[in-house]
């Protein structure tokens, strides 16, 4: 399995914002240790990288690599969700304890 | 606040889109955002891109669009055939895309709770980047059909609007209606994010499609109210007919101009009124041609320019009917004195009808325009939309301060009364009969000014004969009755004799 490069955009420093940074900082630690690297990317200051990135929702989290790109919107609290997003849940992630 | 008895201080931003800042008293208000609310296929990708197109090109004013559904290479192409290069616009720092349209092929995951803050944030960066004074945001729909939670983007384009309003910019949003008359737009939006709403329509109506506009609400301004017809032009784009926002207030001339024969001339009390309307109507063959023949060369005469705008019959039929009564239109043509138009009347709709002739009017610059026959554009719209096109066109022929001439036709061969005279004869100004009088056995002609606003006109019916050289006007039908009802009948002498004793010139008082 390749290196995973995932990009987070946000609006500011927003507590939705903070959340999705560290629920994706703790997804990726049991899921990923060792074969990630993230950027936070704040589009306040950067509006650049939101147009070149086509975003328009935030917080959006961006599978760069591996391929295919994916989109994953919000602030990444629903772990399940994330985790097809990254394509990271086999079938043996069916079972499981859903909060939602 | 608004102190009592203070207008507010709302002002309008002009669109440039032609007629619209007609009906919107000004444009639409400016600094704010208004809704533009329409079925499918309304025209309102057309009418946002436009909004920027005619700020660019009339008023040096750059604009951002923001799109949501097409991207904005489409959008290029697509408003190309409207004759806007928006990619010279692009380089030049005129216009500029937000382009928000899904990315073909990326799946999207929605997980806990977002914003659409990217989006707000691009918006703004691109208004300060070219300096925008408007904003084109197409559409609201393919926002909702992309995120499922509706309450989070109602509000997240409500931080939209306010975000527009706190840079000073005058914006548009489309929408989606599901039905041309109900509720204002799918998802409800207009309750909260704008205080303007503008619908658009493209209903069906006797088989024919018809555009309409019309503006639901300025808030704290005014507008005109009701449905103005509108239509597309290739290389123009929208153009509303601002119908009864048409003021009348073109000025009256009492200058008399020929009708082409002097012995109806006569009859009118010495000639038309410069800018008047005269509808001459008659049964096929009476001689409606003629007389807009005899309108035109009688303007030829005088060194005038004429218009012919014909419906019926081909520029060939027209010269040569025309030179079978001694008048030369290829010899008018070349002194540069006249311009004939045929045209199919099904060709096209009446609206574009109606902005073709106001183009060969404002190109050519006549001082006299003929329309034979109107009668023939009826067939082509319902009796609402032709009453409008002659308001219309009768309203912007009296502007040019020029006379008009149109002819109508009767549907009955004796007497009776076209449809076209029934819906405009109360617009015109004169209308002059031409009617077929049957008398022992044989087909007269005859011929009255029924009307002729602000002047004394002949009031008898009179027998009128055409050859070689044209209309000859002769004495008066004077022993026959019920021409105009369609049932001529012959009084004897002794009877006239005796009507005639029972109206003396004696008044009430006895003179």
């Amino acid at each position: 399995m390749g290196k995973y490069l995932l990009r987070l955009y946000i609006t500011g420093r927003t507590p939705q914002g903070n959340r999705a940074i560290a629920n994706l900082q703790r997804i990726c630690q049991t899921e990923l240790a060792g074969r990630y690297e993230m950027e936070v990317i704040d589009v306040i200051e950067d509006p650049q990288a939101a147009e070149d990135a086509r975003i328009i929702a935030t917080p959006t989290l961006i599978k760069a690599l591996p391929p295919p790109l994916r989109r994953i919107i919000g602030d990444l609290s629903n772990k399940d969700k994330v985790l097809v997003g990254l394509d990271l849940s086999g079938p043996d992630d069916l079972v499981g304890d859903h909060h939602d | 606040m608004t102190e009592p008895g203070k207008l507010p201080s709302v002002t309008k931003l002009a669109t440039g889109i032609d007629g619209f800042d007609h009906i919107g008293l000004g444009g639409i208000p400016a600094g704010r955002t208004t809704l533009v609310a329409g079925t499918a296929g309304s025209a309102k990708t057309i009418f946002a891109a436009q909004f920027l197109a005619e700020g660019i090109r009339q008023f040096d004013q750059s604009g951002v669009f923001v799109t949501f559904e097409e991207s904005g290479a489409d959008i290029r192409a697509n408003v190309g055939s409207l004759g806007w290069d928006v990619a010279a616009w692009e380089a030049a720092g005129k216009w500029t895309f937000v382009d928000a349209a899904p990315q073909p092929g990326d799946e999207v995951v929605v997980s806990g709770a977002f914003d659409l803050g990217a989006l707000v944030v691009r918006v703004e960066a691109a208004v300060r980047r070219v300096g925008a004074t408007r904003v084109a945001i197409d559409s609201l729909g393919a926002v909702f059909s992309r995120f499922e939670n509706e309450v989070i983007v109602r509000a997240e384009l409500f931080r939209l609007a306010s975000a527009l309003k706190a840079m000073g910019v005058t914006s548009v949003m489309t929408a989606e209606r599901t039905h041309e008359y109900g509720e204002i737009s799918r998802h409800g939006v207009e309750e909260f994010v704008t205080d303007n709403v503008l619908i658009l329509r493209n209903v069906l109506e006797g088989e024919k499609r018809r555009r309409t506009m019309e503006v639901l609400k300025f808030r704290g301004t005014v507008h005109q109210k009701g449905e103005y017809p509108f239509t597309i032009m290739p290389d123009q784009g929208i153009v509303v007919i601002p119908l009864s926002a048409i003021e009348l207030d073109q000025r009256s001339s009492y200058t008399r101009i020929t009708s082409g024969n002097v012995e109806l001339d006569a009859m009118c009390g010495g000639g038309f009124f410069r800018d008047s309307v005269i509808l001459v109507s008659g049964a096929t063959g009476c001689g409606k041609t003629l007389t807009s023949t005899e309108f035109i060369a009688g303007g030829v005469a005088q060194g005038e320019r004429s218009l012919l705008m014909a419906f019926e019959e081909s520029r060939d039929q027209l010269s040569r009917n025309a030179s079978g009564w001694g008048r030369d239109f290829d010899r008018y043509e070349r002194e540069g004195l006249l311009r004939v138009v045929a045209v199919y009347p099904e060709a096209a709709g009446l609206e574009d009808h109606l902005i073709r002739i106001k183009r060969e009017i404002e190109s050519f610059k006549p001082n006299r325009v003929a329309v034979d026959s109107l009668s023939a554009l009826e067939r082509v719209s319902s009796i609402k939309g032709f009453r409008e096109f002659v308001i219309s066109l009768t309203s912007f022929i009296k502007h040019q301060e020029i006379a008009g001439l149109f002819t109508a036709t009767t549907s009955s061969l004796m007497g009776g009364e076209s449809v076209t005279e029934t819906h405009i004869s109360t617009i015109t100004d004169a209308i002059i009969l031409l009617r077929y009088v049957e008398m022992f056995g044989e087909m007269k002609r005859g011929l009255t000014v029924l009307k002729m606003r602000g002047s004394a006109h002949d009031k008898d019916i009179r027998a009128f004969t055409i050859d070689g050289a044209g209309m000859h006007i002769g004495a008066p039908f004077r022993n026959v009755t019920g021409i105009l009802a369609g049932h001529p009948r012959h009084v004897p002498p002794a009877e006239i004799e005796r009507l005639g004793q029972l109206f003396t010139n004696e008044g009430p008082l006895g003179v």
